[in-house]
C-alpha cells in the first residue's frame, strides 16, 4: 500500500512540476515579463524599474532559483488591481470555489450512482433510454447557456432566485445546478457503463445462484466493482469541474478562484493569475492522490500491486 | 480478427448497406445524422452567401421578435440589438464554430493516433514517456490552459485551434496506444514482423485499420467537447473576437439583452445543444451498430413472459 | 453433513430430484428470435450423476442457465417446465425462486477465474449463502465458511478466508466455487464444464471432489461437459445434445456400449480410448450448424453417414428404444442391430 502510494505521488507530482516550469517559462518566453506583469499603459521607466526590482536582468537559472524560493513562500508579488499580495487574493477566493465544487460533486456522485444503476439494471429499457438521453444531453449542454437560461427563467421572469452572490441557500441553487449538469451527465453514463459490465460479470450470476436479492446483487456485488472504473474518470471530472467553475463563477459573481482568474486576465494581472493557476494545479495534485487512495481501498488487487 | 482480414469484398459491402438500413430504422439516429448534415451545409455555404446579411446593421429593425416574417424571412428568428438577422448570424457562426472544431479535432486525431500507435507498438520507454506526457496535459484543465495561452498570445482562430488540439491529443494517444499495444500481441502482427515488414508499414497495414474505427468514435465524442470549450472561451471573451461570430460569442452578446430580447441568447445555445447531442447520439449508435456482439440491442426488445407464451406448448 | 443423510426422500437410490420437460430457449438476434434449446427433457435422480454431453454451442450451457433462471437478457425461456419437488421453478415468483437458489438448486460455473467477486475476500463470499438463507450473524456465517473451505480441501482455511480470489490458483478457485454451491446442501447441483479451465491433474481432483460431495449429500449432480472421458468415468446417466436438442439418452454403460444415434456413434469413434491399434480414428464430417441455420428435418442429417430422404422432411422425435433409453433417429434399429 505504501509503495503503491509513493509511486502514485511521484507520478502525479510530474504534472505539478510541469505546470510550475510552464508558468515560469511562459512568463519569459514572450519576451519582457514586464509586458505580462504590468498594465499595457505602463511607461518605459516603470518597466525598467520593474525588471531590476524582480531580477529579470539576471541569468535564467538565477531567476528560476528566485522563482522557486518565492514559490516556497507562496509569494507571487503584488496584485496590480489591489496592490495586495497576489497570494492573499487567491487564498481568499479559494474556499468559495472549494465549497461550490465540493457540494456539486457530492450531489453529482449520489445522483449518478442512483440514476446510472437504475438505467444499467435493464439495458435498453425505457428507463435506460430516458436516462441515457437526458445524461447525454446534460453532458453536451453548454454550461454558460444553461446558467443564462436559469437566470432568465428563475431570476428574471419568476423572481424566485437571486442572479448573483453567495448569501442564503437560494443563491446556491443556480450555480450548483449549472456546475452540476456536465459532471452529472458524464458520471451517469460512466456509472451506467460500468454497472452494465459489472452486472454481466460471471460473479453476478454466482451471487444470483446463491439466492441473493436483487438489491444485494446491485449494491453489494456490482456497485463496488463498478466503483473502480467510475473513480478513474473522477480525475478528469475534477479537472472539468474547474473549467465549469470558471464559467459559473463569472456568470453568478461567485467570489471564487475561477472568477478571480478571468478577472485577472481581463485586467492583465499576471501575478494573481499565476498564483491562481499554481494553486489550482496543487489542488488537482492533492485530489488525484485522494482518488488513488480511494481506488486502492475499493479493490485489493490495486493495493497489492497486482494490476500494475 | 484473422477472419476479418480475409473477409471477401462482398461481405464488407453488404455490411455497409445494412448499416444504412439500420440507421434508417433508428429514428433518433437518422434525425441526428440530418442535423449534422444541416450544420455542415450551413458551415460551408452560409459564410459566402449570408455573410453580408449577418453583418448588416439595420437600426430600423432592432430586437425584432422571432417567429414572424412580417419584416422578411431573414428575421424569422428575430434580430439583435443592432438589427442584424439572428438566423443569418446563426448560420454564419456555424462556419466559425466548425472552422475551429474541425481542424482542432482533425489535428489532435491525427497527431494523437499516430503517436499512440507508435508508442503502443514499440512499448518500453517510448510508451511510458508518451503516457506521462498525456497524463500531464490531461491533469490540467483545458480551459485554464487556453486561458493562460490566450493571455500570452492573441486569441486568434489559429491559436484557439492550436490550444484545443494540444489539449485533446492525449485522448487519442491513450486510446490508440492501448489498442495497438493489445494488437501487437496478436499473431498476425507478429507474423508481419517476422517477415521483416518495417515497423511503420506494419502499423499502417495491420494496426491502423483495426484501431481507426474506435478512434473515429472517440473523435465524434471529442468533437462535442472541443465545440463546447470553444464556445465557453468565446463566451468568456477570450475566444473568437467580434466582428467574427460564434455561437458562444452570440450567447455572450445576447446576455446583455436578456430582459428585453431573450431570443438572441436562446437560439445559439439551442444550436450548440442540438449539434452536440446529435454528434453524441450518432457516435453512440455507430459504436453499437459497428459491434456485431452488440447489434441485437438495436432490435426492439420484447420481454415476453413464459407464463403467457409457453402455456399451451407442453399440454 | 450428517443431517443430509436423513433428508426425507433422500433414502432410496433413484428418487427423481429434478425433472425438465420440453424446455425451449430462444435468443434474440437482429433478424428475429433464434431457437437455441429445443424441447429438451431429462430428469436427474438423487445421488446420481447425469451428464449432459455435447460440443460447444450445442445449447447445453444455455439449458443449465435456463434451468437455474440465470439466462442473459438476450435469451428467453419460451416453453417447458422444470419440476423441483413437484413445483415448476420457471413459474415461481422471483422471491420464491431465490429461496430455492442454494438449498434447492445450485450451480458451479465454468470460469472459476471470473466467477468470484474480485473485490471481496473469499471468506465473506462463502459466508453469503448462510447470511442470505439462514440469516446467520457475520461471525457465525464466517465460521461456516471456514468449515466449508476445509471441507473442499483448501489448506489453512482460517487464514486463507481473508484472502482475495486473485490470490488463489485456478484449482483452488474452482474448489471455492464448489464450496459456495454446496454450502446449503442443494438437492440438485448443476456443474457447467467445471474443469475446462484446469490442468489435467487438477481436473481429476475436482471431479473426485464433486463425486465425493454427491455421495455424501445424496444430491443429484447434473454434469455439463464435452469431455467423453469425464462422462464415461463419472456419469450414471447420459443425455447427448446436438444443435439444441437431446438426440440420445440412457444409462452410461448402455449408451456408450451400444449407441443408438449416429451422432453418439460418431463422437465415440472419434476418441482413441479402446480403439484397436492400427485402425484410423474417424471424425464426424463437417461442423455443427449455427443455431440460426439448422437444417430442416433431422438437424444432424447434413453430417450423418446414414441420412436418407426421409430425414430431410421428418424431424425424428426422441422415442423410447428400451428401458430407460431413448434416441432421436428414424433408423436407430440399424445401429442397434449392427
Amino acid at each position: 500500500m505504501l509503495t503503491f502510494l509513493r509511486r502514485r505521488i511521484v507520478s502525479s507530482a510530474i504534472p505539478l512540476l510541469v505546470v510550475i516550469l510552464g508558468v515560469f517559462f511562459l512568463a519569459r518566453l514572450t519576451g519582457d515579463p514586464a509586458n505580462l506583469y504590468l498594465p499595457l499603459s505602463a511607461t518605459p521607466e516603470m518597466r525598467e524599474s520593474f525588471s531590476a526590482q524582480h531580477g529579470f536582468d539576471q541569468s535564467l537559472t538565477a531567476q528560476f532559483g528566485d522563482y522557486l524560493a518565492e514559490l516556497a513562500r507562496f509569494d507571487f508579488g503584488e496584485s496590480l488591481r489591489t496592490a495586495q499580495p497576489a497570494s492573499e487574493a487567491v487564498l481568499r477566493a479559494f474556499p468559495a470555489t472549494l465549497q461550490l465544487a465540493g457540494f456539486t460533486m457530492l450531489l453529482a456522485v449520489i445522483g449518478a450512482v442512483v440514476v446510472g444503476s437504475l438505467a444499467a439494471y435493464r439495458p435498453n429499457s425505457p428507463a435506460d433510454r430516458i436516462a441515457s438521453f437526458l445524461s447525454s444531453t446534460a453532458a453536451s449542454t453548454p454550461d454558460f447557456w444553461f446558467a443564462i437560461m436559469g437566470v432568465l427563467i428563475f431570476a428574471v421572469q419568476l423572481d424566485w432566485l437571486p442572479t448573483s452572490g453567495t448569501a442564503g441557500a437560494a443563491a446556491w441553487v443556480l450555480p450548483v445546478a449549472t456546475l452540476l449538469i456536465r459532471p452529472f451527465g458524464v458520471l451517469v453514463q460512466v456509472v451506467r457503463g460500468a454497472m452494465v459490465s459489472a452486472l454481466s460479470a460471471p460473479y453476478i450470476k454466482v451471487a444470483r445462484s446463491t439466492g441473493a436479492s436483487e438489491q444485494r446483487v446491485i449494491f453489494k456485488h456490482a456497485l463496488r466493482n463498478a466503483g473502480a472504473p467510475a473513480l478513474t474518470v473522477a480525475g478528469d471530472l475534477t479537472v472539468g469541474l474547474i473549467n465549469g467553475a470558471v464559467v459559473v463563477e463569472t456568470i453568478f459573481g461567485w467570489p471564487g478562484i475561477g472568477k478571480l482568474m478571468i478577472d485577472s486576465i481581463l485586467q492583465r494581472d499576471f501575478a494573481v493569475l499565476q498564483a491562481a493557476v499554481l494553486l489550482t494545479a496543487l489542488t488537482i495534485f492533492a485530489l488525484n492522490i485522494l482518488i488513488d487512495i480511494g481506488y486502492a481501498l475499493l479493490d485489493a488487487r490495486v493495493r497489492q500491486g497486482a494490476m500494475a | 480478427m484473422t477472419t476479418e482480414q480475409t473477409k471477401p469484398e462482398a461481405a464488407g459491402k453488404t455490411g455497409r448497406t445494412s448499416m444504412l438500413a439500420l440507421l434508417r430504422k433508428d429514428r433518433m439516429a437518422s434525425a441526428a445524422a440530418l442535423v449534422l448534415l444541416l450544420v455542415g451545409l450551413c458551415a460551408l455555404l452560409a459564410p459566402p452567401l449570408l455573410g453580408d446579411l449577418a453583418r448588416d446593421q439595420n437600426l430600423r429593425a432592432v430586437n425584432l421578435r422571432p417567429f414572424s416574417i412580417d419584416d422578411g424571412w431573414e428575421f424569422v428568428l428575430g434580430s439583435d440589438s443592432l438589427g442584424r438577422s439572428v438566423l443569418a448570424r446563426l448560420a454564419v457562426a456555424a462556419g466559425t464554430t466548425m472552422s475551429v472544431a474541425v481542424p482542432a479535432v482533425l489535428l489532435s486525431l491525427v497527431i494523437g493516433s499516430v503517436w499512440g500507435m507508435w508508442a503502443g507498438f514499440h512499448r518500453g520507454w517510448r510508451e511510458s514517456v508518451s503516457m506521462r506526457i498525456a497524463d500531464v496535459i490531461l491533469s490540467f484543465p483545458s480551459l485554464l490552459l487556453a486561458v493562460v495561452v490566450l493571455y500570452v498570445f492573441d486569441p486568434s482562430v489559429a491559436n484557439i485551434v492550436a490550444v484545443l488540439a494540444v489539449a485533446r491529443i492525449p485522448i487519442y494517444l491513450r486510446t490508440a496506444r492501448a489498442e495497438s499495444a493489445e494488437l501487437r500481441s496478436r499473431l498476425f502482427v507478429d507474423a508481419a514482423r517476422t517477415f521483416g515488414t518495417r515497423d511503420w508499414a506494419t502499423i499502417r497495414r495491420h494496426v491502423a485499420p483495426i484501431v481507426l474505427p474506435t478512434l473515429l468514435t472517440v473523435a465524434a465524442v471529442d468533437f462535442c467537447f472541443v465545440m463546447l470549450t470553444e464556445s465557453s472561451l468565446s463566451f468568456l471573451g477570450i475566444g473568437i473576437q467580434p466582428p467574427d461570430m460564434s455561437w458562444g460569442l452570440m450567447v455572450a452578446q445576447g446576455r446583455q439583452e436578456l430582459q428585453t430580447a431573450w431570443w438572441i441568447a436562446v437560439f445559439p445555445g439551442l444550436a450548440i445543444i442540438l449539434t452536440t447531442v446529435s454528434a453524441t447520439l450518432l457516435a453512440a449508435w455507430a459504436r453499437i451498430a459497428g459491434d456485431p456482439a452488440q447489434r441485437w440491442r438495436l432490435t426492439a426488445p420484447k420481454r415476453g413472459r413464459l407464463g403467457r407464451r409457453g402455456g399451451k406448448e407442453q399440454a | 453433513m450428517n443431517a443430509v443423510l436423513n433428508k426425507p426422500g433422500g433414502g432410496t437410490a433413484a428418487t427423481v430430484a429434478m425433472e425438465v420437460r420440453g424446455l425451449s430457449v430462444e435468443v434474440r438476434a437482429a433478424d428475429g428470435p433464434v431457437p437455441v434449446v429445443r424441447e429438451v427433457s431429462f430428469s436427474a435422480s438423487s445421488g446420481q450423476t447425469l451428464a449432459l454431453l455435447g460440443e460447444s454451442g450445442c445449447g447445453k450451457s444455455m439449458t443449465a442457465q435456463a434451468v437455474t433462471g440465470l439466462l442473459d437478457p438476450v435469451a428467453e425461456v419460451v416453453g417447458g417446465e422444470v419440476l423441483l419437488d413437484g413445483q415448476d421453478v420457471l413459474r415461481l415468483g422471483s422471491r420464491e425462486r431465490r429461496r430455492l437458489a442454494g438449498p434447492g438448486l445450485a450451480v458451479v460455473f465454468q470460469d472459476a477465474m471470473t466467477a468470484l467477486n474480485p473485490v471481496y475476500t473469499v471468506g465473506s463470499q462463502l459466508a453469503e449463502p448462510f447470511r442470505i438463507h439462514q440469516r446467520l450473524s457475520r461471525r457465525a456465517a464466517r465460521e461456516k465458511a471456514v468449515e466449508l473451505m476445509e471441507r473442499v480441501g483448501i489448506p489453512e482455511p482460517r487464514a486463507r478466508a481473508k484472502s482475495y480470489p486473485h490470490q488463489f490458483s485456478g484449482g483452488l478457485r474452482q474448489r471455492l466455487l464448489i464450496a459456495m454451491a454446496v454450502a446449503l446442501e442443494p438437492s440438485v447441483l448443476i456443474a457447467d464444464e467445471p474443469t475446462t479451465a484446469l490442468d489435467v491433474t487438477v481436473q481429476a481432483q475436482i471431479m473426485e471432489l464433486l463425486a465425493e460431495l454427491r455421495r455424501e449429500t445424496r444430491m443429484a449432480l447434473v454434469l455439463i461437459t464435452h469431455d467423453l472421458a469425464v462422462v464415461a468415468e463419472q456419469a450414471d446417466q447420459v443425455a447427448v445434445m446436438y444443435a439444441g436438442s437431446i438426440v440420445e439418452s440412457g444409462p452410461i454403460a448402455e449408451v456408450f456400449g451400444a449407441p443408438r444415434h449416429p451422432y453418439t456413434r460418431g463422437l465415440l469413434d472419434s476418441v482413441p480410448a479402446g480403439h484397436a491399434r492400427g485402425t484410423r480414428l474417424r471424425s464426424i464430417e463437417g461442423t455443427p450448424p449455427r443455431p440460426a441455420a439448422i437444417p430442416s428435418g433431422c438437424a444432424f442429417r447434413t453430417r450423418c453417414p446414414m441420412a436418407r430422404e426421409r430425414c430431410a422432411t421428418d424431424p425424428p422425435p426422441l422415442t423410447t428404444t428400451g428401458p430407460g433409453r431413448a434416441s432421436a433417429c428414424h433408423y436407430w434399429k440399424e445401429l442397434a442391430d449392427a
